[in-house]
């Protein structure tokens, strides 16, 4: 079926850009000024060390040929090492990621659904007290950026009304589940060990929603416009002509051409998520890797970076190959080619 | 025999050459009507006004303009808003209003120099590619924009900033590179529909050079989501800034900027709340009145001049 | 004679405004209009003279909360459409009226398949009387209803998009999903008018096939009176949301009275002499705020101040052939 080139198709475009973007990083990471190698072991090691640190590191090569190290050493999964935590970064990686996904997803999936139920509310009661509620929210909700909503969690949750915890992804004395996924929530649930998933999730709530919260409204609005331009329709005046229920006209054939804009947005909005994410673990102390990655920017930590743009980059791909699908999916314009003659 | 702007002549065929007046300032009226239907466009306008001129004028509004700079005064320090401190006074005693104020221009010039770099590559390069869909330029110019949209858009502007020495100039070098790829998309899928309509085959077909087409006959028609998305832009910019100046790239202490502004005062909650609430807030209006003039401007060119 | 007992549609005075900006348009001005059981009905008038709005009242479905019927009835079989509740509306619609749309692209829904728009349509349908629907019995009830439009292959239409068919498939898809349930009262708006004048020619004889072979009576909307001719047995004619005239086809083209129809007709080229056609100056009133009386008024060239004042009523000139305007009283 046509879908299945489709996908092929999005998967060699995604492999090219993903080399692309290597390509990118290397030459950015390159162009710091200052010495790698000496950077690595301090600048009271001796020169000689540091020497053979830089013929190690091919240093003295032409730049294609270290480019072609560092992938080489990317594709065995060698990442280099960290300057800071001075371990394999690929170790750090292994052990900040999963909270950062768990967390994104987590926040993702809040968004998506939220952004359907109130944009449908909208839709539904248009031009209602409900409506103009949820479109000067929406406003608000766009202009409050992810970090700023978290300090104000913060500042309400972490000491006015402290019912949801502000700190970390676990509360100290409580037992971790054994990693199986990484991910706290799952893995707790797999052990049937249910205060540490209900106490994991209770960490999550403030993070996510706070990520979540323009993206949120932002397809909210979306989805109410497309709505509301469908409602105005023919074939839906046609079908409720025919005698289909009301409730199925609506929540069947309305509402699924209506998400194709909305679900088209959230690939760009989950980039968002994982963006804001950066700073949002910052003040929620959140380990995962985008804490990490921003101590490694500070430090200059080359390795620590180029392999947190790259882990991104490849999430953010799949993610928006994941949307492409949907959006196929729900509109088979697209996945079956253009039209016949009109 | 009448030519094309309505003018007299006495040739069989005449020719205008002249380029007509710029039809925005002629609807100007109508636009402005447009414009103010909706009552949160003219409260965004409002706004951006304001920033706009504490920005300009901040050493005349702010109140203790010389608190912007290195000032230090540790008896005042943490000291609660007041009618002296509108919003307080920060962990060394500087009046956090004042610092707001100056804070705007920062912003402000970022938005501006970013913009100014970032749209006229991007719009090029999208024109261009749009114009040639099809070929090679095509997918040169749009794969090399894939690429840098591959990366969610702050980690690759934090990353640049990062490996270069922070200051504003980096942080702005920075937020370009990630800034003009939306141009060139919003202008590839602009062009390359405009580029299939009656009026430009017509100038093909008599002999006009690209360079005529793409700029006299294509540009001109993309305006308005180029605008719209300027005006939006400026407040995401901004944003972007302040997410740089929070983690300590950007903008550099003693020069205030909102989100070190933010970041610093973090850790001085919950006793001393407003020395972040206030410069958080100002982010927030920032940001409201950018989206609020934005869409207004949006609501003003999408059915008016195209 | 005429009876009252076989009447099937009886709309009475019917108003019908719509909410807009700076105020109400106040499109249908007192509608009159009656279907018999079995009689081919013909409505002409121009663009924008409330065809559309008018049966769009019938079946109840005018845009969602921007209009407003201050006045008049619309009665099916004896009961008023306008007090009905929603579940008598659903089983009109279900299983009496159905109303085939005039741009066929625009009445399918653009990311379902063909068999599921139809199979829902018969679904609901038969889920009116009995309980529970198999999905095979409803795959071949909803390639028989194709069939019976004359699609080819049907079994296969089922599972394609509307955007796969070609202009003339996609009306007859609608015809389809017409006539799979509701068999008492068709309402065609302008069938095929945005097709190939060829493929426009058996989309109007598909029509009539079906309406001979069902016994069903059918509102047939055009701007075509060439059409109208052919296909009607009464033709009303409509302009600016009130009925100007209304008689049995042949006596309106032997015997036009109101000015309108008269410059209707006159303005139809002619291939056997008669020179150009003459158009009728002028347009359709403004709605938001229309003449007090009679709506053709502006453009009639023979107005008097009567017709200014009062719109007109509607007056016998013959048998079965009644006309609103002063000038047919004198």
């Amino acid at each position: 079926m046509k879908l299945g080139s489709f996908l092929l198709r999005r998967f060699l475009l995604s492999i090219f850009v993903i080399i692309g973007l290597s390509i990118v990083i290397f030459i950015i990471a390159r162009v710091v000024p200052g010495d790698p190698a000496r950077m690595a072991l301090g600048p009271r090691a001796p020169e000689d060390v540091v020497q053979t640190l830089r013929q190690e590191m091919h240093l003295d090569k032409p730049l294609p040929e270290q480019y072609f190290y560092w992938i080489k050493g990317v594709f065995r999964g060698d990442f280099g090492h960290s300057l800071v935590s001075k371990r394999p970064v690929l170790e750090d990686i292994k052990e900040y990621f999963p909270a950062t996904m768990e967390l994104a997803i987590f926040a993702g999936i809040l968004m998506a659904i939220f952004a359907i139920l109130l944009g449908v509310l909208a839709a539904q009661h248009k031009d209602t007290w409900v409506d103009g509620l949820i479109r000067v929210s929406s406003y608000f909700g766009v202009a409050i950026p992810a970090f700023v909503a978290a300090i104000i969690f913060m500042l309400l949750f972490g000491y006015y009304w402290p019912i949801l915890p502000v700190l970390g992804r676990l509360s100290p004395g409580m037992t971790p589940p054994r990693t199986i996924t990484g991910l706290l929530t799952l893995d707790s649930l797999i052990e049937g060990n249910f205060p540490a998933f209900w106490d994991a999730f209770k960490h999550m709530i403030l993070p996510a929603v706070a990520l979540s919260l323009g993206g949120l409204f932002q397809e909210a609005r979306i989805t109410r416009s497309s709505m509301v331009d469908n409602m105005h329709k023919d074939f839906l005046a046609a079908e409720r002509g025919y005698g289909i229920p009301e409730k199925i006209v609506m929540f069947k054939y309305l509402l699924k051409p209506s998400l194709i804009s909305t679900v088209s947005i959230m690939g760009l909005d989950f980039a968002s998520l994982l963006s804001n994410a950066f700073l949002v673990e910052l003040i929620f102390n959140w380990p995962g890797i985008s804490r990490y990655g921003i101590s490694a920017m500070l430090h200059k930590d080359l390795d620590a970076i180029s392999a947190v743009i790259i882990v991104f980059g490849v999430v953010f791909l799949v993610v928006n190959v994941i949307v492409d699908v949907i959006v196929a999916l729900l509109d088979p314009r697209i996945r079956l080619g253009t039209a016949r003659d009109m | 025999m009448r030519n094309l702007s309505g003018g007299q002549s006495n040739s069989p065929i005449a020719v205008n050459l002249a380029r007509p007046k710029s039809l925005f300032w002629t609807n100007l009226g109508r636009n402005w009507y447009k414009f103010s239907r909706n009552p949160l466009s003219i409260i965004g306008l409002v706004i951006v006004l304001v920033i706009i001129i504490s920005a300009i004028f901040a050493p005349w509004i702010a109140p203790y303009p010389e608190q912007a700079g290195p000032f230090v005064d540790f008896e005042n320090a943490g000291q609660p808003p007041s009618l002296q401190h509108l919003c307080g006074t920060d962990n060394m005693g500087r009046d956090i209003f004042s610092r707001i104020v100056f804070a705007f221009r920062g912003a402000l010039i970022m938005a501006i120099v970013v913009l100014a770099l970032a749209v006229p590559p991007g719009v090029l390069l999208g024109l261009i590619a749009g114009y040639f869909q099809g070929g090679w330029i095509d997918t040169v110019i749009m794969r090399i924009t894939d690429i840098f949209l591959a990366v969610p858009p702050l980690i690759l502007a934090l990353a640049v900033a990062s490996v270069l020495e922070p200051n504003l100039m980096n942080a702005m070098i920075a937020v370009t590179l990630m800034w003009w790829p939306w141009y060139t998309r919003l202008l590839y899928g602009t062009a390359s529909s405009i580029k299939n309509e009656y009026f430009v085959i017509a100038a093909e077909l008599t002999g006009a050079g690209k360079f005529h087409i793409i700029f006299r006959e294509i540009l001109p028609n993309c305006l308005s989501p180029i605008f719209t998305k300027i005006a939006l832009d400026v407040g995401w910019v901004i944003l972007i800034g302040a997410s740089l100046s929070f983690v300590g790239l950007g903008q550099q202490p003693p020069t205030p900027a909102l989100g070190q502004m933010v970041s610093d005062g973090a850790r001085y909650m919950p006793i001393f709340w407003w020395m972040t609430i206030f410069p958080a807030l100002a982010i927030v209006l920032i940001l409201l009145g950018f989206n609020l003039m934005g869409d207004g401007i949006r609501d003003m060119l999408e059915r008016g001049m195209g | 004679m005429e009876t009252k007992e076989n009447i099937l549609l009886n709309i009475k005075n019917l108003h019908v405004w719509y909410r807009v900006y700076g105020g109400y348009l106040k499109v249908l001005n007192g509608v009159n209009l009656i279907v018999r059981e079995g009689e081919r009905v013909g409505l002409v008038g121009e663009a924008g003279c409330g065809k559309t709005t008018t049966m769009k009242s019938i079946l109840q479905i005018l845009p969602p909360g921007d209009f407003l019927i201050p006045k008049g009835e619309i009665y099916y079989k004896g009961k008023d459409i306008l007090k009905m509740n929603f579940s008598e509306i659903q089983r009109l619609r279900s299983k009496e009226i159905a109303m085939i749309f005039q741009d066929p692209t625009a009445a399918l829904n653009p990311v379902f398949t063909i068999g599921t728009q139809i199979g829902d349509v018969i679904k609901y349908s038969i889920a009116l009387e009995e309980k529970k629907v198999y999905k095979e019995k409803l795959k071949i009830l909803s390639a028989r209803a194709l069939k019976e439009a004359y699609l080819p292959d049907p079994e296969r239409m089922l599972v394609n998009y509307p955007f796969q068919l070609s202009g003339g498939m996609r009306q007859r898809t609608c015809i389809a999903m017409a006539i799979s349930s509701s068999r008492n009262l068709l309402i065609a708006d302008e069938p095929g008018t945005s097709l190939d004048v060829t493929i426009q020619d058996q989309i109007l004889h598909l029509l009539k096939e079906i309406v001979e072979k069902m016994g069903a009576s059918i509102i047939l909307i055009t701007h075509s009176l060439g059409v109208a001719r052919e296909m009607t047995d009464r033709i009303y004619v409509m302009y600016a949301g009130t009925i100007v005239e209304t008689a049995l086809t042949k006596d309106l083209f032997k015997n036009p009275v109101h000015p309108y129809t008269k410059g209707l007709l006159a303005s139809v080229p002619k291939l056997s002499g008669g020179g150009i056609a003459r158009g009728i100056p002028g347009r359709i009133p403004d709605y938001l705020n229309p003449p007090q009386g009679c709506r053709f008024q502006p453009r009639c060239e023979h107005s008097t101040s009567s017709c200014v004042e009062n719109p007109p009523q509607f007056f016998e000139v013959e048998e079965g052939h009644l006309v609103a305007c002063y000038l047919a009283q004198r």
